[in-house]
């Protein structure tokens, strides 16, 4: 246990970089996401096979290569910045299709006749979106968007290979310096990881029953 | 929800201006691309005033006329099928596993597995490769196998359990009352209804997991990253890394799309079998 305690302030070292990266990251996907969703649907088609386009490469490419572009080729194409920030470049670019797919889903989700009716009432398309499509598709993504952030947590730790110092670095230097404790420095780890991505999965958890919308 | 309903159908007016914005907004990213491209061809000049070649430059890609290289390449990308491919089928035994005993009506089976499970899931997959790698000393391949049957296994087990809870009870009591014990209508009735509803969940899991053993680039098993960028780029200089990162680019890309194609395949056929 002595590792864990003498060590405990590299652990918050680590445990930092990891939320930074988690809400900077977080947020730029939020925006991105946001836009993509959007784009994709639009009615303008040229705006859609774009959303598409991008969606699809980013869904496929291994977020390993994606960081490794970032933190190898960007350098070498001439950008200069610190690996933290290639590090979220890489994290937002490949979070950002997986929010779009959330948002995009829950508007999708709306029933139909929720929309007619309103029409049918007279409400404009803004009043209509407003008033009644976007409080349901927004109960109905929140779910979904912290299973994203779940997922970005976990995702942070690849960052940790590409030269930048959160928790997975932390780990892998304490473990190599304490040969007879990997077993206890890692778990200590992942009890960091572990508070984050648990608590997050019970909200969504509780926040889907309790917004589970009666068809 | 369709565009049409939120708001009227529009006239030729408004048709014609949104294609001249479609058109616009399609002109606007192509030029934006041709622009990137341009700026990836063109020469480079580095410190002392000397040039280097384009990016797209034939000295930068005349290695890849050797097959002896694209022997290397390929197997990394066997490297990266058997990691995936013995992942595959252990995730698939064990979610089917999972799926049981967090179905079991015994507590001191529930309690656990369940524990076991929002543990695994809550765990980045890659320090559990390390920790394999490290505290089992299991080599690199067992150590990514390992750990992506541990993950997608929980996942696949969440998903196959919601597909027995959707089922209607019906089928399970039309089981046991045709005198089949309790594993008998669960491997028999249950199951395969089950997993055939969940299969889309399944294959697009197999998707991530596919895209996930590029993490062994960082745990040291020469899957198809880890042999391109890695092992070849540092053989040949960083002249050659972007052609090598394009390459390998393009690999994971057929590899993965069509693997999606075939998870959207699959959706359809499984949903057109229930209306």
């Amino acid at each position: 246990m002595e590792v864990l305690f003498e060590n405990f302030d590299r652990y918050l070292v680590g445990f930092w970089m990891t939320l930074q990266l988690l809400l900077v990251s977080g947020f730029f996907a939020l925006i991105i996401g946001t836009l993509i969703a959007m784009l994709r649907i639009s009615p303008l088609g040229s705006m859609r096979v774009f959303a598409t386009a991008y969606t699809e490469l980013a869904r496929n490419t291994p977020l390993t290569l994606v960081l490794f572009f970032c933190a190898f080729l960007l350098p070498y194409l001439g950008t200069d910045y610190s690996y933290p920030v290639l590090a979220i470049i890489g994290l937002s670019f490949y979070t950002s299709p997986f929010v779009a797919e959330a948002l995009r889903s829950g508007i999708n989700g709306v029933a139909l006749g929720q929309a007619e009716a309103a029409r049918s009432l007279g409400m404009r398309f803004s009043q209509t979106l407003i008033e009644i499509v976007l409080p349901q598709a927004f109960r109905m993504v929140i779910p979904p968007l912290i299973n994203v952030f779940i997922a970005l947590t976990k995702n942070t730790s690849v960052a940790g290979a590409f030269f930048v110092v959160e928790l997975f670095t932390i780990g892998k230097e304490l473990a190599n310096a304490n040969g007879d404790a990997v077993i206890l420095v890692l778990s200590g780890i992942a009890i960091f990881y572990l508070a984050i991505t648990i608590p997050l999965g019970f909200i969504a958890a509780r926040l889907e029953k309790k917004w589970v919308v009666v068809k | 929800m369709s565009n049409s309903v939120l708001f009227d159908a529009p006239g030729p007016k408004a048709k014609r201006l949104s294609r001249i914005l479609s058109i616009g907004f399609g002109a606007l990213v192509i030029g934006g691309l041709g622009y990137l491209i341009y700026l990836l061809a063109r020469e480079r000049e580095i410190f002392n005033g000397t040039t280097e070649p384009g990016l797209f430059d034939s000295s930068r890609w005349d290695i890849f006329e050797d097959p002896e290289l694209w022997g290397f390449i390929g197997q990394g990308v066997i490297n990266t099928l058997t990691a995936a491919g013995i992942s595959a089928v252990l995730a698939i035994i064990l979610g089917v596993i999972m799926a049981l005993l967090r179905t079991s009506n015994k507590i001191w089976v529930q309690i656990p597995t369940t524990a076991i499970l929002e543990f695994v899931r809550g765990m980045p997959v890659l320090l559990m490769m390390l920790f394999i790698l490290l505290s089992f000393s299991t080599g690199a391949l067992w150590a990514v196998v390992i750990a992506l049957t541990l993950y997608n296994g929980a996942i696949i087990g969440e998903a196959l359990r919601a597909g027995l809870a959707a089922l209607p009870k019906g089928q399970n009591e039309a089981g046991l009352s045709l005198g089949m014990t309790r594993m008998q209508s669960m491997f028999l009735v249950q199951f395969p209804q089950a997993f055939r509803q969940m299969l889309p969940v399944i294959v697009a899991q197999l998707v991530v997991l596919l895209k996930d053993t590029s993490l062994g680039f960082i745990v040291g098993y020469p899957e198809l990253l880890r042999s391109t960028m890695n092992n070849l780029s540092s053989f040949f200089g960083s002249r050659y890394t972007f052609s090598f990162f394009m390459v390998t680019l393009a690999i994971y890309l057929t590899m993965n799309i069509s693997l999606s194609i075939f998870a959207r395949y699959v959706a359809k056929k499984t949903s057109s079998v229930k209306n």
